[in-house]
């Protein structure tokens, strides 16, 4: 049993049909990379996992059960983490506040009233998580909108990781990024595989893609033009498949 | 660098900022222009240094301190709600009409002018959620709407007087000394700061106003949040209608006109953002107080209220301006 399958899926906005018929698996344990034009499909696609989007035909199954009518929230508890381009983060709150956004853990206060945000644990597991990351960001107590690109991107992918998720899709994670910390997301990606989470990755940057993936996935208007092992294809071919030269 | 740096800043104003902020959940500026307010008063009037005072300015600043928790809540979610200063006039108005017209037990006339606010609220709440109609275009709308109706429920459009005893003592008695619309400030004040700064539903209130698609990305369910502020709203607009009512003893459908103006502003001067994901309850409170005090002050100078209003568009254009310049700052370090 596949941990994602994606078996069908159409979606539709208006007029414009942006998936057609898309199939899709996913195993534990290994990287995909899914690359296409802009226009292909490949967020709307990755949003129909997530739950940001309804399928209007199809069945989108998760470890056997089908996602199909379940909330955004819901499919998080199951273990499904979106990595955002634009980050999605809250740029006025702090470093603990974005990475248990939704799911801030709650404790008595005085032992006697209900209901209060843990902000001491919430600070202590952010802090960990940042450590493990092996990142460094000047005080978890700012207002993550004050930090660097590579700092914020730190941030983000500490909320998808803190709740041992078991698929996590990146959506261009290296495009804002300086060399230095192309790297170090490239390495957490292959650290991330070795745990066994399976890991979806967007990138226009094919360089990135074939030095991580176990398979590239081309998605060209809202089809899967090809499915190839890494190891046996090349640039060239991936890059036909894209423009449809192929 | 050690984890203890990670945690909090270094310089002692900074530190002292940040044990504000992020302990007290309130602007450590906000606090000290309302002491340095007082403290040049006092120096400027006699009268002004007196327990008695005190308490006058804390009544006088009652029904806008409630009304200014409400529209702090709206704002940190990056929302606005234009009607309250008429939901202030319908609370009123309904309540009155209930155990005056109506001539039902006392108590109805809390029911009345709670659940006209919360319903005026929720309606809001709907129309922008459901409809996705810009929350300034259906509050504006129902500032019209809900002034109109008080207008029509008032015989003549005239206020309802006469209102029972345990009615009027909600804003005119003096439980332990202390006016009770002051304690009803209070205990909502108390109430809604512990909600906002420490509840999931005020962290998400935060979120949403913060980054509203962010927010919904991590489950938060955004609409059905935003309709339970609105109607949350529309209850502290009712609340404020009750404590008018029963300050004036009577029941007017022409209460608080843009009030919902002097509400804003005093959110505001408490260093709760316009546009979303940054406020404080204490804050609303204290920005309300520092309107007070200046009017108060600058009665007792027998400075002409046109001079108060100059001052108070000041005091509030300075505030921002000031948070500005902090938020730039910390940018630039």
């Amino acid at each position: 049993m596949s941990l994602l399958q994606i078996s069908g899926v159409n979606k539709h906005f208006g007029a414009v049909q942006v998936l057609n018929g898309v199939d899709l698996t996913v195993e534990a344990g290994t990287v995909v990379g899914l690359v296409g034009d802009n226009g292909a499909g490949k967020s709307t696609l990755m949003k129909t996992i997530t739950g940001i989007y309804a399928v209007d035909g199809g069945d989108v199954q998760f470890s056997g059960e089908s996602l199909i009518g379940v909330a955004p929230g819901a499919r998080r508890q199951r273990g499904i983490e979106m990595i955002y381009q634009d980050l999605a983060l809250c740029k006025q709150q702090d470093v603990a506040a974005n990475i248990f956004l939704g799911r801030e853990p709650v404790k008595w206060a005085f032992g006697f009233l209900p209901g209060f945000v843990d902000k001491a644990r919430m600070d202590e597991d952010a802090l960990k998580m940042i450590a493990r990351l092996g990142a460094r960001i000047p005080s978890i107590h700012r207002p993550v909108g004050m930090f660097s690109g590579g700092q914020q991107q730190t941030v983000a992918i500490a909320r998808a990781l803190t709740f041992n998720p078991k698929l996590v899709i990146m959506d261009e994670p290296t495009a804002a990024l300086a060399v230095r910390e192309v790297e170090s997301v490239l390495k957490l990606i292959r650290q991330m595989r070795d745990e066994g989470i399976a890991v979806i990755l967007i990138s226009h940057r094919l360089n990135d893609v074939f030095e991580v993936t176990d398979r590239i996935v081309v998605l060209r208007q809202g089809r899967i033009e090809a499915d190839l092992q890494t190891r046996k294809t090349q640039m060239r071919e991936v890059v036909s498949y894209i423009v449809g030269a192929h | 660098m050690s984890s203890t740096d990670m945690i909090a800043p270094t310089s002692g104003w900074r530190q002292l900022q940040f044990f504000f902020d992020s302990k007290l959940h309130v602007r450590l500026e906000s606090i000290i222009v309302l002491v340095v307010l007082g403290v040049a008063m006092s120096v400027l009037s006699p009268y002004f240094l007196s327990v008695s005072n005190f308490l006058n300015i804390l009544l006088a600043t009652s029904t806008i301190g409630v009304l200014a928790i409400g529209t702090t809540l709206i704002l940190c979610s990056g929302g606005l709600d234009l009607s309250i200063g008429s939901i202030l006039g319908l609370a009123g108005v309904v309540g009155a009409y209930f155990c005056v017209e109506l001539e039902w037990p006392w108590f109805m006339a809390i029911v009345g002018a709670l659940g006209a606010g919360a319903f005026a609220g929720f309606v809001n709440g709907q129309f922008i959620t459901r409809l996705r109609i810009p929350a300034f275009i259906v509050t504006l709308g129902m500032l019209g709407i809900a002034r109109g109706i008080g207008l029509i429920i008032a015989p003549n459009g005239g206020a309802i007087y006469g209102l029972p005893g345990p009615v009027i003592y909600l804003g005119q008695g003096r439980p332990l000394g202390i006016p009770s619309p002051v304690i009803i400030l209070a205990i909502a004040a108390v109430l809604s700061h512990y909600l906002l700064a420490y509840s999931r539903f005020g962290w998400h209130t935060l979120a949403i106003g913060d980054n509203e698609s962010a927010a919904r990305a991590t489950g938060i369910s955004v609409e059905s949040l935003r309709r339970k502020l609105y109607t949350i709203s529309g209850m502290m607009a009712g609340l404020a209608g009750l404590i008018f009512m029963a300050r004036v003893n009577a029941g007017d459908p022409t209460a608080g006109y843009t009030y919902e103006l002097t509400a804003i502003t005093a959110a505001i001067i408490g260093g709760t953002s316009l546009f979303g994901g940054k406020g404080s309850i204490l804050g609303a409170v204290i920005g309300a107080l520092i309107m007070g005090v200046l009017q108060n002050g600058l009665n007792l100078l027998a400075v002409q209220s046109y001079y108060q209003q100059i001052a108070i568009g000041a005091v509030l254009i300075l505030a921002v301006y000031i948070d500005q310049l902090q938020t730039g700052k910390e940018k630039k370090a």
